[in-house]
Protein backbone atom coordinates (compact mmCIF):
# COMPACT_ATOMS: atom_id res chain seq x y z
CA UNK A 1 0.00 0.00 0.00
CA UNK A 2 3.03 2.51 0.90
CA UNK A 3 4.26 2.79 -2.60
CA UNK A 4 1.06 3.06 -3.91
CA UNK A 5 0.24 6.11 -1.95
CA UNK A 6 4.05 7.49 -2.63
CA UNK A 7 4.07 7.01 -6.42
CA UNK A 8 -0.11 8.85 -5.99
CA UNK A 9 1.55 12.04 -4.09
CA UNK A 10 4.26 12.57 -6.05
CA UNK A 11 2.79 12.05 -9.48
CA UNK A 12 0.39 14.54 -7.69
CA UNK A 13 2.98 17.25 -6.55
CA UNK A 14 4.62 16.51 -10.48
CA UNK A 15 1.40 17.45 -11.90
CA UNK A 16 0.68 20.10 -9.93
CA UNK A 17 4.70 21.82 -10.82
CA UNK A 18 3.80 20.79 -15.09
CA UNK A 19 0.42 23.15 -14.76
CA UNK A 20 2.03 25.95 -12.60
CA UNK A 21 5.00 25.47 -14.35
CA UNK A 22 3.65 25.89 -17.43
CA UNK A 23 1.32 28.80 -16.65
CA UNK A 24 4.97 30.54 -15.42
CA UNK A 25 6.04 29.83 -18.23
CA UNK A 26 3.71 31.82 -21.00
CA UNK A 27 4.88 34.77 -18.13
CA UNK A 28 8.29 34.04 -18.74
CA UNK A 29 8.08 33.72 -22.44
CA UNK A 30 6.41 37.06 -22.59
CA UNK A 31 8.35 38.93 -20.87
CA UNK A 32 11.70 37.37 -22.27
CA UNK A 33 10.52 37.99 -25.80
CA UNK A 34 9.29 41.32 -24.78
CA UNK A 35 12.48 42.46 -23.95
CA UNK A 36 14.41 40.90 -26.88
CA UNK A 37 12.01 42.93 -29.25
CA UNK A 38 12.76 45.80 -27.12
CA UNK A 39 9.71 45.59 -24.89
CA UNK A 40 8.35 45.50 -21.89
CA UNK A 41 5.82 42.72 -22.06
CA UNK A 42 2.99 42.11 -20.02
CA UNK A 43 2.89 44.58 -16.40
CA UNK A 44 -0.48 45.69 -15.56
CA UNK A 45 -1.87 42.33 -13.89
CA UNK A 46 -0.45 42.18 -10.39
CA UNK A 47 3.13 43.78 -9.79
CA UNK A 48 5.25 43.14 -12.76
CA UNK A 49 2.65 41.77 -14.26
CA UNK A 50 2.77 38.57 -11.84
CA UNK A 51 -0.95 37.57 -11.76
CA UNK A 52 -0.94 37.28 -15.75
CA UNK A 53 -1.25 33.77 -16.08
CA UNK A 54 -4.11 33.78 -13.57
CA UNK A 55 -6.01 36.74 -15.73
CA UNK A 56 -5.53 34.16 -18.77
CA UNK A 57 -6.60 31.08 -16.86
CA UNK A 58 -9.52 32.87 -15.61
CA UNK A 59 -10.47 34.16 -19.07
CA UNK A 60 -10.22 30.63 -21.04
CA UNK A 61 -12.09 28.70 -18.19
CA UNK A 62 -15.09 31.02 -17.86
CA UNK A 63 -15.02 31.16 -21.68
CA UNK A 64 -17.84 29.13 -24.10
CA UNK A 65 -16.57 25.96 -25.44
CA UNK A 66 -17.63 25.78 -28.99
CA UNK A 67 -18.02 22.38 -30.80
CA UNK A 68 -18.32 23.04 -34.29
CA UNK A 69 -21.81 21.65 -35.68
CA UNK A 70 -20.21 18.89 -38.09
CA UNK A 71 -16.95 17.90 -35.53
CA UNK A 72 -16.66 14.30 -34.35
CA UNK A 73 -17.82 15.51 -31.19
CA UNK A 74 -15.93 12.44 -29.06
CA UNK A 75 -12.71 12.65 -31.06
CA UNK A 76 -13.07 16.30 -30.52
CA UNK A 77 -13.61 16.48 -27.04
CA UNK A 78 -10.77 13.92 -25.98
CA UNK A 79 -7.83 15.30 -28.72
CA UNK A 80 -6.86 18.31 -25.69
CA UNK A 81 -6.43 15.56 -23.07
CA UNK A 82 -4.61 12.72 -25.52
CA UNK A 83 -2.05 16.00 -26.30
CA UNK A 84 -1.38 16.95 -22.50
CA UNK A 85 -1.28 13.92 -20.81
CA UNK A 86 1.88 12.73 -22.42
CA UNK A 87 3.26 15.79 -21.92
CA UNK A 88 2.62 15.84 -18.28
CA UNK A 89 3.97 11.72 -17.74
CA UNK A 90 7.17 12.38 -19.54
CA UNK A 91 8.19 14.02 -16.33
CA UNK A 92 7.92 10.56 -14.60
CA UNK A 93 11.29 9.70 -15.76
CA UNK A 94 13.35 12.88 -15.02
CA UNK A 95 15.97 12.59 -12.40
CA UNK A 96 15.55 16.18 -11.22
CA UNK A 97 18.04 15.43 -7.94
CA UNK A 98 20.60 13.28 -6.40
CA UNK A 99 18.00 11.84 -3.79
CA UNK A 100 15.27 9.37 -4.97
CA UNK A 101 12.29 10.76 -3.23
CA UNK A 102 13.02 13.39 -5.61
CA UNK A 103 12.29 11.27 -8.68
CA UNK A 104 9.07 9.51 -9.57
CA UNK A 105 10.68 6.61 -11.85
CA UNK A 106 14.24 7.94 -12.72
CA UNK A 107 15.62 4.70 -12.57
CA UNK A 108 13.60 2.82 -15.10
CA UNK A 109 16.14 1.14 -17.70
CA UNK A 110 14.33 1.94 -20.19
CA UNK A 111 13.92 5.50 -19.51
CA UNK A 112 15.14 7.01 -23.07
CA UNK A 113 12.70 4.80 -24.97
CA UNK A 114 9.94 5.89 -22.59
CA UNK A 115 10.59 9.47 -23.50
CA UNK A 116 10.64 8.84 -27.31
CA UNK A 117 7.41 6.60 -26.88
CA UNK A 118 5.39 9.06 -24.77
CA UNK A 119 6.85 11.79 -26.99
CA UNK A 120 5.05 9.97 -30.25
CA UNK A 121 1.78 9.88 -28.81
CA UNK A 122 1.08 13.17 -28.15
CA UNK A 123 1.24 13.70 -32.01
CA UNK A 124 -2.05 12.33 -32.22
CA UNK A 125 -3.61 15.09 -30.02
CA UNK A 126 -2.23 17.13 -32.70
CA UNK A 127 -3.68 14.94 -35.63
CA UNK A 128 -6.87 13.89 -34.16
CA UNK A 129 -7.71 17.30 -32.91
CA UNK A 130 -7.35 18.46 -36.15
CA UNK A 131 -8.98 15.71 -38.08
CA UNK A 132 -12.18 15.75 -36.02
CA UNK A 133 -12.88 19.68 -36.19
CA UNK A 134 -13.98 18.94 -39.63
CA UNK A 135 -11.85 22.36 -41.01
CA UNK A 136 -9.57 22.64 -43.78
CA UNK A 137 -7.15 24.90 -41.64
CA UNK A 138 -7.47 22.67 -38.92
CA UNK A 139 -7.41 19.18 -41.31
CA UNK A 140 -3.54 20.60 -42.94
CA UNK A 141 -2.33 21.49 -39.33
CA UNK A 142 -2.68 18.24 -38.25
CA UNK A 143 -1.41 16.71 -41.35
CA UNK A 144 1.58 18.95 -41.15
CA UNK A 145 1.80 18.39 -37.25
CA UNK A 146 1.80 13.81 -37.78
CA UNK A 147 4.39 14.79 -40.87
CA UNK A 148 7.16 16.79 -39.10
CA UNK A 149 7.20 14.79 -35.72
CA UNK A 150 7.30 11.60 -37.33
CA UNK A 151 10.29 12.97 -39.70
CA UNK A 152 12.41 14.64 -37.14
CA UNK A 153 11.50 11.93 -34.54
CA UNK A 154 14.18 9.74 -36.42
CA UNK A 155 17.05 12.38 -35.72
CA UNK A 156 15.86 12.84 -31.97
CA UNK A 157 16.22 9.04 -31.87
CA UNK A 158 19.45 8.84 -33.20
CA UNK A 159 21.02 11.29 -31.16
CA UNK A 160 19.54 9.87 -28.21
CA UNK A 161 21.72 6.41 -29.44
CA UNK A 162 24.71 8.21 -29.30
CA UNK A 163 24.34 9.42 -25.83
CA UNK A 164 22.86 5.43 -24.48
CA UNK A 165 25.98 4.42 -26.42
CA UNK A 166 28.23 6.72 -24.62
CA UNK A 167 26.87 6.19 -21.14
CA UNK A 168 26.20 2.53 -21.35
CA UNK A 169 22.68 2.49 -20.24
CA UNK A 170 19.29 3.75 -21.21
CA UNK A 171 18.15 5.18 -17.50
CA UNK A 172 17.99 8.64 -17.28
CA UNK A 173 19.71 8.15 -13.63
CA UNK A 174 22.85 6.57 -14.88
CA UNK A 175 22.77 8.66 -17.82
CA UNK A 176 23.25 12.11 -15.20
CA UNK A 177 25.80 9.84 -12.97
CA UNK A 178 28.07 9.18 -15.83
CA UNK A 179 28.04 12.23 -16.97
CA UNK A 180 29.47 13.94 -13.17
CA UNK A 181 32.54 12.29 -12.17
CA UNK A 182 35.48 15.33 -11.87
CA UNK A 183 34.51 18.08 -14.03
CA UNK A 184 31.83 20.00 -16.02
CA UNK A 185 34.01 18.46 -18.86
CA UNK A 186 32.10 15.23 -18.36
CA UNK A 187 29.16 16.68 -19.76
CA UNK A 188 27.93 14.94 -22.51
CA UNK A 189 27.41 18.26 -24.71
CA UNK A 190 31.14 18.45 -24.76
CA UNK A 191 32.07 14.89 -25.77
CA UNK A 192 29.24 14.82 -27.84
CA UNK A 193 28.64 17.96 -29.54
CA UNK A 194 26.98 17.04 -32.74
CA UNK A 195 24.11 14.62 -30.92
CA UNK A 196 23.48 18.05 -28.78
CA UNK A 197 22.88 20.23 -31.57
CA UNK A 198 20.77 17.87 -33.46
CA UNK A 199 19.12 16.94 -30.14
CA UNK A 200 18.30 20.85 -30.14
CA UNK A 201 17.16 21.33 -32.99
CA UNK A 202 15.00 18.09 -33.23
CA UNK A 203 13.14 18.79 -30.03
CA UNK A 204 12.26 22.38 -31.44
CA UNK A 205 10.97 20.48 -34.32
CA UNK A 206 9.19 18.04 -32.08
CA UNK A 207 7.55 21.00 -30.01
CA UNK A 208 6.71 22.44 -33.17
CA UNK A 209 7.76 25.97 -31.58
CA UNK A 210 9.55 28.28 -34.12
CA UNK A 211 11.38 28.28 -36.49
CA UNK A 212 9.28 24.97 -36.84
CA UNK A 213 6.12 25.96 -35.90
CA UNK A 214 4.52 25.27 -39.77
CA UNK A 215 1.99 23.40 -37.31
CA UNK A 216 0.09 26.43 -36.32
CA UNK A 217 1.70 29.21 -39.08
CA UNK A 218 -1.07 31.84 -38.53
CA UNK A 219 -0.59 33.32 -41.99
CA UNK A 220 -1.33 30.46 -43.79
CA UNK A 221 -3.43 28.11 -41.45
CA UNK A 222 -4.83 30.68 -38.99
CA UNK A 223 -4.34 28.24 -35.80
CA UNK A 224 -3.91 25.58 -37.44
CA UNK A 225 -5.16 21.97 -35.23
CA UNK A 226 -6.35 24.29 -32.83
CA UNK A 227 -8.24 26.71 -35.56
CA UNK A 228 -11.63 25.35 -34.15
CA UNK A 229 -10.35 24.82 -30.17
CA UNK A 230 -11.60 27.75 -27.70
CA UNK A 231 -12.14 27.74 -23.96
CA UNK A 232 -10.69 24.94 -21.41
CA UNK A 233 -9.90 22.68 -24.16
CA UNK A 234 -7.51 25.60 -26.05
CA UNK A 235 -5.98 26.11 -22.76
CA UNK A 236 -5.07 21.96 -22.95
CA UNK A 237 -3.16 22.46 -26.45
CA UNK A 238 -1.20 25.46 -25.01
CA UNK A 239 -0.86 23.45 -21.86
CA UNK A 240 0.35 20.55 -23.98
CA UNK A 241 2.58 22.83 -25.77
CA UNK A 242 4.28 24.79 -22.73
CA UNK A 243 4.88 21.49 -20.62
CA UNK A 244 6.56 20.00 -23.46
CA UNK A 245 8.70 22.69 -23.74
CA UNK A 246 9.96 22.26 -20.38
CA UNK A 247 9.88 18.54 -20.21
CA UNK A 248 12.39 18.97 -23.79
CA UNK A 249 14.29 21.58 -21.43
CA UNK A 250 14.56 18.90 -18.69
CA UNK A 251 15.77 16.28 -20.81
CA UNK A 252 18.19 17.98 -22.51
CA UNK A 253 19.84 19.19 -19.27
CA UNK A 254 19.87 15.65 -18.09
CA UNK A 255 20.84 14.29 -21.29
CA UNK A 256 23.63 16.61 -22.09
CA UNK A 257 24.14 19.32 -19.28
CA UNK A 258 25.10 17.03 -16.69
CA UNK A 259 21.21 16.52 -14.95
CA UNK A 260 21.56 17.94 -11.20
CA UNK A 261 25.32 17.72 -11.26
CA UNK A 262 27.19 20.60 -9.44
CA UNK A 263 29.87 21.64 -7.30
CA UNK A 264 28.48 20.03 -3.93
CA UNK A 265 25.28 18.83 -5.49
CA UNK A 266 26.35 15.50 -4.07
CA UNK A 267 25.75 15.95 -0.94
CA UNK A 268 22.53 18.15 -1.18
CA UNK A 269 19.37 17.70 -2.36
CA UNK A 270 18.67 21.37 -2.24
CA UNK A 271 21.86 22.42 -3.90
CA UNK A 272 21.01 19.28 -6.98
CA UNK A 273 17.90 20.69 -7.21
CA UNK A 274 18.52 24.24 -7.63
CA UNK A 275 21.09 23.38 -10.44
CA UNK A 276 19.00 21.71 -12.30
CA UNK A 277 16.22 24.40 -12.08
CA UNK A 278 19.10 26.95 -13.51
CA UNK A 279 20.21 24.47 -16.26
CA UNK A 280 16.48 24.51 -17.45
CA UNK A 281 15.59 27.61 -17.05
CA UNK A 282 18.21 28.42 -19.58
CA UNK A 283 17.11 26.05 -21.88
CA UNK A 284 13.75 26.97 -21.44
CA UNK A 285 15.20 31.06 -22.61
CA UNK A 286 17.12 29.32 -25.03
CA UNK A 287 14.31 28.29 -26.93
CA UNK A 288 12.20 31.73 -26.73
CA UNK A 289 15.76 33.12 -28.33
CA UNK A 290 15.47 31.24 -31.07
CA UNK A 291 11.70 32.67 -31.77
CA UNK A 292 12.48 35.92 -31.47
CA UNK A 293 15.46 35.07 -33.92
CA UNK A 294 14.65 32.65 -36.46
CA UNK A 295 11.94 32.97 -39.24
CA UNK A 296 9.63 29.84 -40.14
CA UNK A 297 10.92 27.36 -42.23
CA UNK A 298 8.95 26.41 -45.79
CA UNK A 299 6.97 23.16 -45.38
CA UNK A 300 9.26 21.26 -48.04
CA UNK A 301 12.45 22.61 -47.15
CA UNK A 302 11.66 21.31 -43.31
CA UNK A 303 11.28 18.14 -44.53
CA UNK A 304 14.58 17.96 -46.83
CA UNK A 305 16.11 19.51 -44.17
CA UNK A 306 15.00 16.63 -41.94
CA UNK A 307 15.51 13.67 -44.01
CA UNK A 308 18.50 15.06 -46.55
CA UNK A 309 20.58 17.08 -43.52
CA UNK A 310 19.47 15.89 -40.11
CA UNK A 311 18.66 11.79 -40.51
CA UNK A 312 22.81 11.33 -42.19
CA UNK A 313 24.44 13.51 -39.49
CA UNK A 314 22.59 11.83 -36.57
CA UNK A 315 23.33 8.09 -38.41
CA UNK A 316 26.91 9.29 -39.38
CA UNK A 317 27.17 10.68 -35.45
CA UNK A 318 25.90 7.09 -33.96
CA UNK A 319 28.76 5.47 -36.30
CA UNK A 320 31.63 7.56 -35.42
CA UNK A 321 30.88 7.12 -31.75
CA UNK A 322 30.53 3.28 -31.30
CA UNK A 323 33.44 3.11 -33.66
CA UNK A 324 35.38 5.52 -31.19
CA UNK A 325 33.80 3.18 -28.27
CA UNK A 326 35.21 0.01 -29.94
CA UNK A 327 38.12 1.18 -30.44
CA UNK A 328 38.36 2.57 -26.74
CA UNK A 329 39.28 6.06 -27.11
CA UNK A 330 40.13 7.96 -24.43
CA UNK A 331 37.11 9.45 -22.99
CA UNK A 332 34.87 7.41 -25.09
CA UNK A 333 33.95 4.69 -22.33
CA UNK B 1 31.01 30.36 -54.80
CA UNK B 2 30.28 26.66 -54.67
CA UNK B 3 27.42 25.43 -52.82
CA UNK B 4 28.91 23.95 -49.92
CA UNK B 5 31.01 27.69 -49.44
CA UNK B 6 27.09 28.97 -49.58
CA UNK B 7 26.08 26.87 -47.07
CA UNK B 8 28.76 27.89 -44.46
CA UNK B 9 28.87 31.48 -44.91
CA UNK B 10 25.06 30.75 -44.91
CA UNK B 11 25.43 28.90 -41.18
CA UNK B 12 27.79 31.46 -39.86
CA UNK B 13 24.83 34.38 -40.48
CA UNK B 14 22.60 32.15 -37.65
CA UNK B 15 24.93 33.41 -34.52
CA UNK B 16 25.17 36.58 -36.06
CA UNK B 17 20.94 36.91 -35.79
CA UNK B 18 21.00 35.66 -32.14
CA UNK B 19 23.53 38.02 -31.55
CA UNK B 20 21.35 40.87 -32.96
CA UNK B 21 18.12 39.83 -30.77
CA UNK B 22 20.10 39.66 -27.60
CA UNK B 23 21.48 43.11 -27.91
CA UNK B 24 18.28 44.07 -27.23
CA UNK B 25 17.85 42.95 -24.39
CA UNK B 26 20.55 44.88 -22.72
CA UNK B 27 18.65 48.25 -24.41
CA UNK B 28 16.23 50.01 -23.00
CA UNK B 29 12.53 49.25 -24.01
CA UNK B 30 10.93 51.90 -26.52
CA UNK B 31 7.47 51.12 -24.75
CA UNK B 32 5.75 54.25 -23.53
CA UNK B 33 3.08 53.43 -20.64
CA UNK B 34 0.18 54.96 -22.52
CA UNK B 35 -2.29 56.70 -19.79
CA UNK B 36 0.21 57.31 -17.79
CA UNK B 37 2.58 58.60 -20.19
CA UNK B 38 1.93 60.01 -23.24
CA UNK B 39 3.77 61.14 -26.73
CA UNK B 40 4.30 64.68 -27.16
CA UNK B 41 2.00 65.78 -29.71
CA UNK B 42 2.67 68.59 -33.03
CA UNK B 43 0.40 71.48 -32.35
CA UNK B 44 -1.24 70.72 -35.87
CA UNK B 45 -1.93 67.12 -34.81
CA UNK B 46 -6.12 66.87 -35.70
CA UNK B 47 -7.33 65.59 -32.50
CA UNK B 48 -10.66 65.96 -31.14
CA UNK B 49 -13.00 68.72 -32.16
CA UNK B 50 -13.69 72.10 -29.90
CA UNK B 51 -16.35 74.45 -30.74
CA UNK B 52 -14.78 77.94 -29.68
CA UNK B 53 -16.05 81.12 -28.58
CA UNK B 54 -14.90 85.06 -28.82
CA UNK B 55 -13.46 87.37 -25.89
CA UNK B 56 -16.62 88.12 -24.99
CA UNK B 57 -18.25 84.56 -23.97
CA UNK B 58 -19.91 84.66 -27.66
CA UNK B 59 -20.28 81.59 -29.93
CA UNK B 60 -18.19 81.32 -32.59
CA UNK B 61 -20.27 79.34 -34.61
CA UNK B 62 -23.27 80.35 -36.51
CA UNK B 63 -25.04 77.31 -37.26
CA UNK B 64 -24.42 77.91 -41.13
CA UNK B 65 -23.77 74.22 -41.50
CA UNK B 66 -21.18 74.59 -44.04
CA UNK B 67 -19.07 71.48 -41.98
CA UNK B 68 -21.49 69.41 -42.32
CA UNK B 69 -21.90 70.03 -46.01
CA UNK B 70 -18.04 69.61 -46.41
CA UNK B 71 -17.83 66.31 -44.45
CA UNK B 72 -16.84 63.67 -46.43
CA UNK B 73 -17.88 61.27 -44.04
CA UNK B 74 -21.17 62.74 -42.95
CA UNK B 75 -20.47 62.70 -39.11
CA UNK B 76 -21.66 66.04 -38.67
CA UNK B 77 -25.51 67.42 -37.56
CA UNK B 78 -26.26 70.44 -37.30
CA UNK B 79 -29.75 72.60 -36.45
CA UNK B 80 -29.76 76.38 -36.67
CA UNK B 81 -32.37 78.47 -34.77
CA UNK B 82 -32.72 82.34 -34.68
CA UNK B 83 -30.69 84.30 -32.27
CA UNK B 84 -32.89 87.21 -30.41
CA UNK B 85 -30.85 90.16 -28.22
CA UNK B 86 -32.75 89.04 -25.09
CA UNK B 87 -31.37 85.06 -26.02
CA UNK B 88 -27.90 85.61 -27.66
CA UNK B 89 -25.58 83.02 -28.38
CA UNK B 90 -23.80 83.99 -31.69
CA UNK B 91 -23.41 87.33 -33.59
CA UNK B 92 -25.87 87.72 -36.12
CA UNK B 93 -28.94 85.77 -37.08
CA UNK B 94 -28.36 82.38 -36.48
CA UNK B 95 -26.74 80.16 -34.05
CA UNK B 96 -26.11 76.12 -33.53
CA UNK B 97 -29.02 74.83 -31.28
CA UNK B 98 -27.81 71.56 -32.19
CA UNK B 99 -24.49 70.54 -32.82
CA UNK B 100 -23.57 66.54 -33.09
CA UNK B 101 -20.47 64.65 -34.13
CA UNK B 102 -20.35 61.42 -34.73
CA UNK B 103 -17.10 60.34 -33.79
CA UNK B 104 -17.24 56.85 -34.92
CA UNK B 105 -18.27 57.93 -38.52
CA UNK B 106 -15.74 60.92 -38.41
CA UNK B 107 -12.26 60.53 -40.25
CA UNK B 108 -10.03 63.73 -38.82
CA UNK B 109 -9.68 65.15 -42.07
CA UNK B 110 -10.44 68.34 -40.74
CA UNK B 111 -12.35 69.69 -43.81
CA UNK B 112 -14.80 71.18 -41.39
CA UNK B 113 -11.91 73.27 -40.19
CA UNK B 114 -11.24 74.49 -43.87
CA UNK B 115 -15.19 75.16 -44.35
CA UNK B 116 -15.82 76.88 -41.07
CA UNK B 117 -16.38 81.08 -42.16
CA UNK B 118 -15.67 81.66 -37.97
CA UNK B 119 -13.28 79.42 -37.70
CA UNK B 120 -15.44 78.09 -34.94
CA UNK B 121 -14.70 74.69 -35.06
CA UNK B 122 -10.73 73.25 -34.34
CA UNK B 123 -9.56 69.91 -34.47
CA UNK B 124 -6.82 70.15 -31.36
CA UNK B 125 -4.17 67.85 -29.96
CA UNK B 126 -5.83 66.94 -26.64
CA UNK B 127 -7.85 64.43 -25.45
CA UNK B 128 -8.75 61.75 -27.94
CA UNK B 129 -12.53 60.34 -28.41
CA UNK B 130 -13.09 56.63 -26.36
CA UNK B 131 -16.19 55.39 -25.34
CA UNK B 132 -18.07 52.01 -24.69
CA UNK B 133 -21.47 52.96 -26.48
CA UNK B 134 -22.43 53.82 -29.57
CA UNK B 135 -24.18 56.80 -28.19
CA UNK B 136 -21.88 57.67 -25.91
CA UNK B 137 -19.55 58.46 -29.41
CA UNK B 138 -22.00 61.05 -30.49
CA UNK B 139 -20.36 64.33 -29.09
CA UNK B 140 -23.25 66.81 -27.99
CA UNK B 141 -22.97 70.82 -28.50
CA UNK B 142 -22.45 70.87 -24.78
CA UNK B 143 -19.34 68.49 -24.74
CA UNK B 144 -17.76 70.13 -28.19
CA UNK B 145 -18.61 73.37 -26.90
CA UNK B 146 -15.35 74.75 -24.78
CA UNK B 147 -16.03 76.71 -21.44
CA UNK B 148 -16.23 80.90 -21.84
CA UNK B 149 -13.19 83.10 -20.59
CA UNK B 150 -12.23 83.50 -16.75
CA UNK B 151 -14.94 86.46 -15.66
CA UNK B 152 -17.52 86.35 -18.72
CA UNK B 153 -20.84 85.17 -18.49
CA UNK B 154 -22.10 81.75 -20.58
CA UNK B 155 -24.30 81.75 -23.34
CA UNK B 156 -27.10 83.12 -23.82
CA UNK B 157 -26.30 86.41 -23.39
CA UNK B 158 -28.29 89.62 -23.40
CA UNK B 159 -27.32 92.40 -25.73
CA UNK B 160 -27.95 95.77 -26.96
CA UNK B 161 -29.90 95.55 -30.06
CA UNK B 162 -28.00 96.63 -33.32
CA UNK B 163 -24.21 95.89 -31.69
CA UNK B 164 -24.24 92.52 -33.13
CA UNK B 165 -26.50 92.67 -36.24
CA UNK B 166 -23.37 90.91 -38.47
CA UNK B 167 -22.39 87.09 -38.39
CA UNK B 168 -18.98 88.04 -39.07
CA UNK B 169 -17.67 91.58 -40.25
CA UNK B 170 -17.49 93.88 -38.72
CA UNK B 171 -17.19 92.07 -35.68
CA UNK B 172 -13.80 91.44 -34.39
CA UNK B 173 -11.47 90.33 -37.72
CA UNK B 174 -10.91 86.45 -37.79
CA UNK B 175 -7.47 85.63 -36.98
CA UNK B 176 -6.36 84.36 -39.66
CA UNK B 177 -2.85 83.14 -38.22
CA UNK B 178 -4.88 79.91 -35.73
Amino acid sequence: MAPILEYTLKSIVLLLIGAGGFAYMTLVERKFIGRLQSRIGPNRVGPFGLLQPMADGLKLIVKESITPAQADKLIFFIAPAISVIPALIIFAVIPFGNSPWLNLAANINIGVLYVLAVFSISVYGAVLGGWSSNNKYASLGGLRASAQMISYELALGLSLVAVVLMAGSASLNQIVQYQHPGNILGWLIFRQPVAAVLFAITAMAELARSPFDLVEAEQELTAGFMTEYSGMKFALFYMSEYVKMIAMSALFTTFFLGGWSGPGAQDSWLLSLIYFGIKMLVCLLAIVWTRATLPRFRYDKLMAFGWKVLLPIGLANVMVTALLIVLRVPGYR
Amino acid sequence: MSSFEETVSRLLKIPVGYATVLRNLFSKPVTLQYPEQKKPMSARFRGRHHLKRYDDGLEKCIGCALCAAACPADAIYVEADQNTNAERYSPGERYAKTYEINMLRCIFCGYCEDACPTNAIVLEPIEFPTGYTREGMIYTKSMLLEAPPNGVPTTPQATQPGKFDRSIVPYPPVDASV
